[in-house]
């Protein structure tokens, strides 16, 4: 009995390569020095200079202000452990941190799992011009405001809305839809549901359609070749997109506070809340460097679980 | 070949002409600007922090036009933000403050507003109630001086609930308000009515106790609670009929609704209500104090005080006797549907009789302790 997977077959964007070379069958070349030249040096010092302007000395001003003391209603630079302390003793943060991580997790698995149908269509049974028009539409979203968008959704979701109103004529409902999670997750579709099309698209359309026709070769029915070939082909993409999904929704503020009702409040909520309750602006930056932490945490986990294995 | 650069038909001279007219034309409209302002001033500007709707032209246009003025607002959300705000900013920066009344005390304390003379304010026009307001006096030195105020209480949905229904704050726990109870996303007005609900006189004077008694039975109202909303989102849950009833709110907030038919009121109930109060002062080191003052003066007037009883962002009642005149005169609907009609019981007489209190900063407890106790209520 044979057994395949999509690694016994040629890599994945090396055409005609008949696979990996044998142990030992060919001595690799020694490194090459990497030599630092102007040239090289133009077109990577903007991005390490838009690094360190925008990301790092922000994170450095936000670690420092985490020190900092509030005295009626005014920061005073200071190094005090205190607002770590204190928010790291309150049961009520990690309520919130553990929700958050629950609703973006669970947003990230359900927007993938939503998207992927979506995105192979387009990748696998649109024409070159229907695949056009189709990427064009997942961009479009992209044109209105997220928090205008949003606000729609009220007039959708409330008990007197266009959907309870549409259940009624059939004797449903009214059934609740805003100011629960359900809402924050619509607003957390709303928001990442295109992205994830077009992450997982990109990847999609890249997938060696010879790994498909081998597959179906062997015999494998369509299952379970997007199972086993597909979606390993195209594991990079797909997990870069749930990563973005989870990166944008564990920080989210708007789809909480106007589709959930802030009812129960996320990590988001609380920062703002922290900061208008007498200028805690301090704690607020404990908060959000939690916040940043675990994103990265995520982000790295995730990369490295995309890359596992594979040869790059 | 002679290049023609001249189009034929057009002389040498009528082109010289034609230059000198169009250097003339050039020269009066680059020189407008400069004749302009001469002939007319430019309009001088005066900062004023306050919440929305306070420096809008339906309650400012009038003064501007009358004193050259124009207003550059600063809209903040509630007196931590405020206070934020101002001490970011350097001295000078806001010319007029508007502050809830029970800032003031802070604002002064941080040396954030100036001494006002109560010589220049008609406060022989206002109810005697509000001529000496607490807090905005120390030490005989008046420091704020009150443009108007409102009261707190249940707001409720008149399909849903009946006014002898919200006339109780224990409506809040009934059944048919399960997940449809709004807080207004602040812990003052909230805490307030849960302590008047607990019987206590001074809502906001209350014991460790009182306190922790307070906490416990607000946090009994959990599973009613339908989401904490800030201004905009109190405004559409309330009017998609999301939100069934409001705890923390009153007329401020249903006075807009009701005005543009929906079917939201606001009711004092039996426990009592809370009052808000909104003070203006000048900010300190402003450059231009005397303007500030002038605008001071304008809105505690009786003709200031109908436009902030009517101001379109959120109405509010206003303690210049002479001004509930003029309203009743000018706009006699909305005096009788905010009970300022002189001469017959009114709102007045709820202050009288002891049914409203003051909302205030919490007196034995931190403010950071009242809203450490919101967060772990809402996280709930």
């Amino acid at each position: 009995m044979f057994h395949y997977n999509a690694t016994n077959l040629p890599l994945q964007g090396a055409p005609g390569s008949l696979g990996r070379p044998a142990k030992g069958a060919a001595k690799k070349p020694p490194p090459r020095r990497r030599r630092v030249t102007l040239y090289g040096l133009t077109f990577s010092l903007p991005l390490l200079a838009w690094q360190l302007l925008f990301f790092l000395a922000p994170l450095a001003f936000l670690v420092a202000l985490s020190f900092w003391t509030v005295r009626n209603f005014q920061m005073r630079p200071d190094f005090d452990l205190v607002n770590w302390a204190t928010v790291y003793s309150n049961p009520v943060f990690w309520q919130t941190y553990l929700r958050t991580l629950v609703l973006a997790v669970g947003a990230a698995a359900l927007t993938s799992l939503l998207a992927f149908p979506c995105a192979y269509a387009i990748a696998f049974k649109l024409s070159e011009g229907a695949r056009r028009w189709a990427t064009f539409l997942m961009v479009i979203p992209f044109f209105t405001s997220y928090l205008v968008r949003v606000y729609s959704w009220q007039i959708f979701l409330s008990d007197h809305g266009i959907i309870n109103a549409l259940l009624g004529r059939v004797g449903l409902g009214p059934v609740p839809m805003l100011n629960n999670t359900f809402g924050t997750m619509v607003g957390y579709l709303t928001l990442a549901f295109p992205l994830v099309v077009l992450l997982q698209l990109f990847s999609l359309v890249f997938v060696d359609r010879r790994l498909i026709e081998a597959a179906h070769n062997m015999g494998a029915r369509r299952l379970r070749t997007i199972l086993e070939v597909v979606v390993p082909s195209a594991r990079v993409g797909l997990v870069i997109a749930a990563l973005f999904c989870f990166i944008l929704t564990f920080g989210d503020f708007v789809s909480p506070l106007y589709l959930g009702g802030g009812n129960p409040p996320t990590l988001s909520i609380m920062i703002t809340d922290t900061t208008k309750a007498g200028q805690q602006w301090p704690r607020a930056a404990v908060i959000a460097l939690t916040m940043i932490a675990t994103l990265l945490a995520a982000a790295f986990g995730a990369v490295g679980y995309a890359y596992k294995g594979r040869a790059r | 070949m002679t290049t023609h650069l001249v189009p034929k038909g057009i002389s040498l001279a009528s082109r010289r002409g034609f230059l000198r007219g169009a250097a003339a034309l050039g020269g009066a409209a680059l020189a407008t600007p400069f004749l302009s302002r001469r002939a007319f001033a430019e309009p001088t500007e005066l900062t004023m922090l306050a919440w929305y709707g306070h420096a809008e032209p339906d309650v400012v246009a009038e003064f501007e036009a009358e004193n050259n003025v124009r207003f550059v607002p600063k809209y903040y959300t509630g007196g931590d933000n405020m206070l934020a705000l101002i001490s970011q900013s350097p001295p000078g920066t806001f010319d007029v403050i508007l502050s809830d009344a029970e800032y003031v005390q802070q604002l002064n304390a941080m040396g954030y507003i100036e001494p006002l003379d109560p010589a220049d304010y008609a406060f022989d026009e206002f109810f005697p109630e509000f001529q000496q307001f607490p807090g905005h006096w120390v030490d005989g030195q008046l420091y704020s001086v009150i443009t108007r105020f409102g009261f707190l209480g249940v707001a409720y949905n008149t399909d849903a609930l009946t006014e002898a229904e919200a006339s109780t704050y224990d409506v809040f726990w009934d059944e048919r308000l399960k997940g449809k109870l709004g807080h207004f996303d602040w812990h003052l007005p909230n805490y307030g009515e849960m302590s008047l609900l607990a019987g206590n006189a001074s809502p906001y004077d209350i014991d460790a106790a009182a306190w922790a008694a307070v906490q416990d039975r607000t946090m009994t109202l959990r599973p009613n609670v339908g989401g904490f909303f800030d201004y905009g989102g109190t405004f559409s849950s309330l009017e998609s009929g999301e939100m069934l009833a409001f705890a923390g709110i009153g007329d401020w907030i249903t006075g807009v609704l009701e005005r543009n038919g929906a079917k939201v009121r606001s009711v004092i109930p039996e426990q009592g209500g809370l009052q808000w109060t909104e003070s203006f002062s000048i900010g300190k080191g402003s450059a231009k104090a005397d303007l500030a003052k002038a605008w001071i003066q304008y809105i505690t007037s009786a003709k200031g005080q109908v436009k902030s009883a009517t101001m379109a962002a959120y109405p509010a009642m206003v303690p210049n006797q002479k001004g509930w005149e003029l309203l009743g005169q000018a706009a006699p609907e909305e005096a009788r549907r905010q009970n300022m009609v002189l001469g017959q019981s009114n709102a007045m007489d709820l202050i009288r009789s002891g049914r409203i209190q003051y909302r205030q900063l919490p007196i034995q407890q931190s403010l950071e302790e009242w809203a450490d106790a919101w967060s772990a209520y809402k996280g709930n």
